[in-house]
């Protein structure tokens, strides 16, 4: 019986403390940078997209949902043809992230992306891409690989030896 | 003639206002438990999210007036309209002020114990027409429950008539001006209230429509406007209990400064609000150990305090 009257007690002491709900639209709560939201494709400083279209992303995703096609540009790189999100499927899991090899495919701490038509939930190619760099400032794959494209030769990255002549004795 | 009209007026009033009560206290109980519970309950629509009711009204009533087809379809539509009825006419004899009583019967306590029994009906007929399982075992559970809650919510009150001489519930209050009944029938109230509360089928005593293991009971067949009946009953039920305890324990529309219809709603407020904690706060009983507790403690209780108040009345007086 008076564990009763206790239990009523703390109940009602209940309703003078602070509400733990956060009034959604008006208030937002702070996300963290690695909150796992919309994705994006990044560019590297340079201004040119990060993706080589390596399939790495599309072959990690557990739902099939990131669709691509490689390409070749002018300048001998690897672009994706067309690069294609339905995030009506996507369970932002963020293997994709992890499986880039050249950090062009991003989570954001974006998550308001509610549709009234389904079909408006598959993201191309132009709204996956952004003018910035992302969570990875500094970083250009093409600058640090030895992989050669028009303008750079091999040998020509940031820490890497001209390459050797192998029919030359010489050391 | 404006004798008449008068009458018209309050009956009407008292009609729309127990079930205005009822609808309000679907958001206020929401937005209470909400408070007790660290966030907001409905806090949309409106100011403080009060035309919530409006929105859930119209929902309800829009949807599918659906009758399964294995059910029992006169008795299915007859049940819902049992609870409303009975409780709303226990309305008629609950003094709110004093012009403000509709009726004023001489035995004004023993309709509403008849009124109240009458509810069982309700629960009984829905729970065998739905022609489910849960639905059966849910109503055999508020069947069981209810009769043996009604009989020492019966005997509770008499400790009251005893003291105050009558069952006209104007009487009951009028005698309670110098001390409320409260006081010398704490035993009493303590026990109608658990019964009341019973009643209703509110938590702790809501085991005939234990979502965990029922459904939702005797009315897990009902949607739309007849599930409304139910739900609303409930709600018209809680009121209907927090006026009785006003009228018959704690002096009614009696109060200093304030008018009588204030006092009056303002101490119901406060047992609406103590059933809503008590929702918050108890977990519900084993089927048993309710029973038990009815049986075993509840009713020697009951008895206890009639002789005792019966004892007392006979060797003093009133």
């Amino acid at each position: 019986m008076l564990s009763i009257l206790k239990t009523l007690w703390v109940t009602l002491v209940h309703a003078l403390h602070r509400r733990a709900t956060v009034l959604y639209p008006e208030r937002k709560r702070r996300l963290p940078a690695r909150w796992r939201g919309r994705i994006v494709l990044t560019r590297d400083p340079d201004g040119e997209e990060r993706c080589v279209a390596c399939y790495l992303c599309s072959s990690a995703c557990p739902v099939s949902c990131i669709a691509l096609q490689a390409g070749i540009d002018e300048k001998g790189r690897r672009r994706p043809e067309f690069f294609r999100i339905n995030f009506s499927r996507c369970i932002y899991c963020g293997l994709c992230e992890e499986a880039c090899p050249t950090f062009a495919i991003q989570l954001t701490p974006d998550y308001e992306m509610a549709e009234y038509d389904r079909a408006n939930l598959v993201y191309e190619k132009e709204d996956l891409l952004i003018s910035g760099t992302g969570k990875q400032p500094g970083y250009n794959f093409y600058r640090v690989s030895g992989m050669e494209i028009s303008g750079k030769k091999k040998g020509e990255a940031e820490n890497e030896r001209p390459p050797s002549d192998v029919r030359s004795l010489l050391p | 003639m404006s004798g008449i009209a008068i009458a018209i007026l309050v009956i009407f009033g008292v009609l729309f206002g127990a079930v205005l009560i009822a609808a309000g206290m679907t958001w206020f109980e929401r937005r209470l438990l909400g408070a007790f519970q660290e966030r907001y309950g409905p806090n949309r629509a409106g100011p403080f999210g009060v035309l919530q009711v409006v929105a859930d009204m119209l929902k309800i009533f829009t949807k599918e007036n659906w009758i399964a087809p294995f059910a029992d379809k006169a008795l299915f539509v007859i049940a819902p309209a049992i609870i409303m009825i009975s409780t709303l006419a226990s309305f008629a004899v609950i003094p709110i002020a004093p012009a403000i009583l509709v009726s004023d019967l001489d035995i004004g306590l023993l309709y509403f114990l008849a009124m109240s029994s009458f509810a069982v009906y309700s629960v009984a007929l829905a729970g065998w027409a739905s022609n489910n399982k849960y639905s059966l075992l849910g109503s055999i559970r508020a069947v069981g429950q209810m009769v043996s809650y009604e009989v020492f919510m019966g005997l509770s009150l008499m400790g009251v008539v005893l003291q105050a001489g009558s069952f006209s519930m104007r009487d009951i209050v009028e005698a309670q001006h110098g001390m409320w009944y409260v006081v010398p029938q704490f035993v009493g109230f303590v026990v109608f209230f658990v019964a009341g509360l019973a009643e209703t089928r509110r938590i702790p005593f809501d085991i005939p429509e234990a979502e965990s293991e029922l459904v939702a009971g005797y009315h897990t067949e009902y949607s739309g406007f007849k599930f409304a009946m139910f739900y609303i009953g409930e709600y018209v039920g809680i009121t209907l209990i927090s006026m009785m305890i006003v009228t018959l324990f704690f002096g009614g529309w009696q109060g200093p400064f304030l008018p009588p219809l204030v006092w009056f709603l303002l101490k119901t407020l406060a047992f609406i609000v103590l059933f809503i904690l008590i929702r918050a706060a108890l977990p519900r009983p084993r089927y048993d150990q309710l029973l038990s507790f009815g049986w075993k403690l509840m009713l020697p209780l009951a008895l206890l305090n009639l002789a005792v108040t019966g004892g007392i009345v006979l060797a003093v007086g009133k």
